[in-house]
């Protein structure tokens, strides 16, 4: 039970950081699909960061700043060029899947060290609860402080409600002096570097690899995973929980002989976002916007 | 500027000529042999296991072969333009070396009449499609022998990549390795649903461990499952190839594809004329299916075990190896208690290929 439990919080926690940065990009109106390819490219960075320096925490940076980086062609094409957002983000996932499989093919078949656990101490003798919280690695504790303080951030400090209020309405946020584009640029530069993180901590924790493709559709559940969430932080985080719970419960359902089909759990998480999604719409026309009302709309600035 | 280059041009082509004819000579004799690999060898599983077997041709037939090798070819439409492709290049043999391959194969050889093919484990055949396979299972029950042994929790954990005939009979045989052991242990087996997936091979593993596995087996490629294994301290088989490089303290040993003299040998007959499939029904005479006794399958070292584990594992070996022990001899029931075969019988191939239960020591039912 204690090492199931470990394994699904583990399993949530690339999600979980995607999930974060897209999270801040859609709150600041933009909605970037190239979450996956974002993850992709973080993760082969981070591996061959760690062949090359042979140091674990060098995957964690390069990872980032890999996502940092490929976050930069979505940015310059949506933001100062004004395309589509959607074919943007599908382009990108697109373009990294291929560019990574090109990068990553040496790196075909060799093994890295995977990051360290640290035991924070006193708290991790707690009997069970210590040894499955508190003895992971250090991306583990980082996702997991990032998501509160994005929290905080978005609800208390001044740059979150700017942020908020660039992507309720640009116009108005713009009218007032604010810098819509590069309030955009640097919340979209976030996402791709919690992105990156994310896929880092594939091949730095989960499994000690390269293989092309390796995310497996991890962005897109972090993408539904966001809508799941009606973008609420803390709501986020217990949807990584429940997404990665049911990733490792198709699994433990076939090793317990549970009586129905594998391929069901794997739709659960997208049917789970369907109805969330609904949910949100029925709430939307009562009035309570959670959605960000200018997600997806290109800011044209003499407008 | 242009004109000099032009003499230059001329002057290396004239220089260079009598080599060409030289070599158009030796091209006469030479046969185009070409490969279709699911993944690139990278994979230090099953494709690499192809690598080392085209390796062997090489060294076997030297200039006398040119071999063609398309690496990451996805199983399905892909596969039948890349498969067309070769044999429009004038490849005389092509082996594609999937299952998910059969189809195209089929498919590509009506087209091609006159290319050879030879697809790797499948079941369907053609005038000019034969088949290769081996008996992985045999490997498998000396598995189940050192699992049933060495296992403290009497749990195996098994990931199978789809619920086939050809997977199954190698969780069937590795039952009935354990179970002439070891009465109590159990297998439960999760399904993939891929053959190569490092993320979900490593996922299964960490399930099963958790679940209180603490020997693991697989029938997927990568050595995912191995490198958990390590890292939580189990113990588990490699596949396909040796993988003791990526778990020293986890391989007890691994099952090994020997592909090299299956394709020598095609190859020699297909340049002695001797290729043949035969008119009969599915074309059994192109059926190949060798395992210990023709070295397509080799076991690598037993390490991490005990010597009388290791020497009781050589023994199920050579016992295979000779035809004194067979495998699926009766009396076999289901898991379910249902009689399979009565007692002096043994199942013959169609029978194994017809495989879609459990025998007794795993637990669950196979997916529909």
């Amino acid at each position: 039970m204690e090492s199931l439990l470990i394994t699904i919080l583990v399993t949530s926690v690339p999600i979980l950081l995607a999930g974060t940065g897209e999270l801040i990009a859609e709150k600041s109106g933009v909605l970037n699909l190239g979450v996956e390819g974002m993850m992709l490219t973080g993760a082969v960075a981070a591996l061959g960061s760690v062949l090359i320096f042979g140091n674990p925490l060098a995957g964690i940076f390069f990872g980032a700043l890999a996502g940092i980086l490929i976050s930069l062609i979505f940015s310059f094409f949506t933001i100062f060029l004004m395309t589509n957002q959607v074919a943007t983000g599908l382009g990108l996932t697109i373009f990294a899947t291929g560019l990574t499989g090109l990068i990553g093919e040496p790196f075909v078949g060799k093994t890295i060290s995977s990051l360290p656990k640290i035991d924070i101490i006193f708290l991790s003798d707690i009997p069970f609860l210590g040894s499955i919280f508190f003895k992971h690695d250090i991306l583990f504790y980082i996702s997991i402080l990032l998501i509160i303080a994005v929290h905080f951030f978005l609800i208390k400090s001044r740059y979150g409600i700017i942020i908020r209020a660039v992507g309720d309405n640009h116009d108005s946020a713009h009218s007032i002096g604010y810098p819509v584009k590069k309030i955009r640029l640097l919340c979209v530069g976030f996402g791709g570097m919690c992105a990156g993180m994310g896929g880092a901590y594939i091949p730095l924790v989960l499994t000690p690899h390269w293989s092309e493709g390796m995310t497996a559709g991890k962005g897109w559940i972090a993408l539904a995973l966001v809508v799941f969430a009606s973008w609420l932080p803390f709501r986020l985080l217990l949807g990584a929980l429940i997404f990665g719970g049911i990733t490792i419960l198709q699994f433990v359902g076939q090793a317990r002989g549970w009586p129905f089909p594998s391929q069901f759990l794997n739709m659960l998480p997208y049917l789970v976002t369907i109805i969330a999604l609904s949910i949100i719409s029925i709430k939307t026309r009562s009035g309570n916007t959670l959605v960000p009302s200018s997600l997806g709309k290109p800011f044209l600035e003499n407008n | 500027m242009y004109k000099r280059f032009m003499k230059l041009i001329t002057f290396l082509s004239i220089l260079i000529t009598p080599f060409l004819l030289v070599n158009t000579k030796a091209l006469a004799k030479t046969t185009k042999v070409g490969f279709v690999y699911l993944t690139t060898p990278g994979d230090h599983g099953w494709t690499y296991a192809h690598e080392i077997g085209k390796q062997m041709v090489e060294k076997e037939f030297g200039n006398k072969v040119k071999i063609s090798v398309v690496e990451n070819v996805p199983e399905g439409p892909d596969a039948t333009r890349v498969i067309r492709e070769l044999a429009k290049q004038g490849n005389e043999i092509i082996f594609t070396t999937s299952f998910g391959y059969m189809e195209p194969t089929l498919k590509v050889a009506k087209e091609f009449p006159n290319v050879k093919f030879e697809h790797i484990t499948g079941y369907k055949r053609s005038k000019n499609v034969a088949t290769g396979n081996i008996r992985f299972y045999e490997g498998r029950y000396v598995q189940g022998v050192v699992a049933g042994l060495m296992t403290k929790t009497n749990k195996i954990g098994y990931i199978g990549a789809y619920p086939i005939s050809e997977v199954i009979m190698g969780i069937n045989a590795f039952a009935q390795g354990m179970r002439s052991v070891n009465k109590k242990a159990t297998i439960s087996v999760i399904w993939a649903n891929t053959w190569y997936d490092p993320v979900k091979e490593a996922d299964a593993a960490k399930v099963h461990i958790a679940e209180g596995a603490d020997i693991l087996a697989q029938h997927t490629d990568s050595p995912a499952m191995l490198q958990i294994a390590e890292k939580k301290g189990a113990l588990g088989f490699g596949q396909s190839t040796d993988m003791g490089a990526f778990a020293p303290k986890a391989q007890l040993f691994a099952s090994i594809n020997n592909w090299g003299p299956y394709y020598v040998e095609k190859i020699k007959q297909l340049r002695n004329g001797k290729w043949n499939t035969g008119d009969g029904p599915n074309h059994w005479p192109g059926n190949t299916w060798g395992g210990m006794s023709t070295d397509m399958l080799l076991l690598s070292e037993f390490k991490n075990m005990p010597s009388d584990v290791a020497a009781k594992a050589k023994k199920a070996h050579d016992g295979i190896k000779s035809g004194k022990i067979k495998i699926f001899a009766g009396p076999l029931k289901d898991n379910s208690g249902k009689e399979i075969l009565a007692s002096g019988k043994e199942l013959d191939d169609g029978a194994l290929w017809g495989m879609n239960y459990y025998l007794d020591g795993v637990t669950g039912k196979v997916p529909k």
